[in-house]
């Protein structure tokens, strides 16, 4: 009886997985014509990026601090505070950066994605633009799918840049570590390779996290607690998706 | 024949909806599908707008069977009607203007000068001009349903669908959609079709119309003689027409027996 609970639980996760799947290859289709309408997708780039800034920034700027002050007291242990620079770089740029602008991107941007599309679902907005012929995933779907494709690299920079001020602010206003070694370590020891892993983080990110997103607010229940579980599962599917992905991409680039 | 339904069958999670429905709507009139509250009235709107398919039987729309449509034939089909749904259903990050316009500009290259001026003509006949500016949170729900019926007329459609225009207006916004829907007709020659249960507002402005009960046409025709004939009716035809509470559509929805139930509760 387990057994056959744990097959349809199986058959179930397989299924949902090939849904999304085909929907990624139905947005992407839908992409190219969506290029086409610039004021849709800048649009869409606004609410998806613009709108994260201030709660970007200022989490860039706590967990910059934070990790100033968790590296100089490590460092500090075995006298290299000078190599402080080069791991607040190294674990803003390749890890902490990426997953936290994802975490915070499911957060605040994916959630409002998901209610408004599920409440376009809900009163009928869907449909009667399919009944003007206007298909709702060209219309609705792929640009903001593209939007928050785009958004989360410059979001993830722009943590990075306001995480490495905060490190700095730690290190070297408070703790007294030299500017010139903060700086020239950094330089150093920081490669193309380490930038480009976190970059690339960041776009697998953005398109699972858009992906999910708009897939559970396309296909949310139009009612009120539908849209609200599909607004829930979007913030849950996310994280765990992007901390499973962070591992794997993570192993890929070792 | 604008619309031709034949021997259509549907069904719902094996409970059946239509059982060899019949329902032809005629070009240049206004036909109206009558039913209580669960016969499938909004089903039968998604039938003839293709977004559902029938399980059996035909659906043809301008002399095409829909069946044998792909997706670009519907979408053709669809722009030639023009649809009004019961909340309006209009975009709301869009303002009363650009909801109007979004058809013109998803479907055509017009210059914008145009666009302009053919939106001011459609406000203006629904006589909400004046309103173009204001975003759809700010209309009543008359207002919202005749924003809608601009956008719906945009496009100069052959055929209008009206699904519960009445729902929820007060007498005077009542008074307004109900010229508006002669006036379609009438004055801009639009095959109309309303769906409700109002049967007296019906019987002011439909030429044909078709009650529908147990999956089936119970009774057809002109309304004015629906409710004439209602002594050689069906009881259902009847029930319906003169909104009593007895008939084969019950009061109570089935269950265990009233007293039996209430002291069982005690013990």
């Amino acid at each position: 009886m387990s057994q056959r609970g744990g097959n349809d639980l199986l058959l179930e996760g397989v299924r949902r997985l090939g849904a999304v799947a085909i929907f990624l290859v139905q947005l992407l289709l839908e992409s190219v014509p969506a290029l086409s309408r610039p004021r849709l997708l800048v649009h869409q780039i606004y609410n998806a990026g613009a709108r994260s800034l201030i709660i970007i920034m200022l989490s860039g700027l706590f967990v910059g601090m934070v990790l100033g002050l968790q590296a100089f007291n490590l460092l500090q242990r075995f006298g290299s505070e000078e190599a402080l620079g080069t791991a607040a770089a190294l674990g803003l740029l390749k890890e902490l950066s990426p997953v936290i602008t994802a975490l915070l991107f499911a957060g605040r941007a994916g959630t409002a994605l998901t209610s408004e599309i599920g409440l376009m679902r809900a009163t009928d907005q869907l449909t009667a633009m399919e009944i003007m012929a206007v298909d709702p995933l060209r219309h609705v779907a792929a640009p903001r799918f593209l939007g928050g494709v785009v958004a989360m690299p410059l979001l993830t920079a722009i943590f990075s840049l306001i995480g490495l001020y905060g490190a700095q602010l730690i290190g070297v206003q408070l703790m007294g570590v030299d500017k010139g070694v903060f700086w020239s370590q950094m330089q150093g020891s920081v490669g193309l390779r380490d930038v480009t892993e976190g970059m690339v983080k960041s776009v697998v990110f953005g398109i699972a996290c858009s992906l999910i997103a708009v897939h559970e607010g396309y296909h949310a229940e139009p009612t009120a607690a539908g849209v609200g579980l599909a607004t829930t599962r979007t913030v849950v599917a996310s994280s765990v998706i992007t901390l499973l992905l962070d591992y794997v991409l993570t192993a890929a680039f070792l | 024949m604008v619309v031709d339904v034949r021997g259509l069958h549907y069904a719902v999670g094996g409970r059946p909806i239509f059982a060899g429905l019949d329902v032809q709507v005629r070009r240049g009139r206004i036909t109206a599908i009558m039913g209580p509250s669960g016969t499938g009235k909004t089903t039968l709107l998604k039938l003839i707008t293709a977004q559902i398919p029938a399980d059996r039987g035909e659906v043809s729309v301008f002399g095409e069977d829909l069946a044998a449509l792909g997706r670009r034939g519907i979408y053709a089909l669809r722009k030639r009607l023009g649809m009004l749904f019961q909340n309006g259903a209009l975009l709301t990050d869009l303002d009363v203007f650009e909801n109007v316009a979004f058809p013109v500009r998803e479907h055509t290259d017009l210059p914008e000068a145009l666009i302009y001026k053919l939106v001011l003509t459609k406000l203006q006949a629904v006589g909400l001009r004046g309103a173009a500016g204001l975003m759809p949170g700010e209309l009543s729900g008359g207002m919202a349903r005749r924003v809608a019926l601009a956008r719906a007329i945009v496009m100069d459609p052959e055929l209008l669908i009206y699904d519960e225009p009445f729902v929820g207006l007060d007498p005077i916004s009542l008074g307004v959609i109900l010229r508006l829907i002669k006036h379609m007709n009438e004055a801009l020659g639009i095959t109309s079709i309303v769906v409700s249960h109002d049967v007296h507002q019906l019987a002011t402005i439909a030429h044909d119309s078709y009650l529908l009960s147990g999956g089936r046409v119970a009774a057809a025709g002109p309304p004015a003689q629906l409710r004439a004939r209602r002594a050689s009716d069906s009881a259902a035809v009847r029930q319906f027409m003169t909104g009593s509470e007895d008939g084969p559509v019950a009061f109570h929805y089935p269950a265990p027996d009233y007293a039996a139930q209430l002291f069982a509760a005690e013990e």
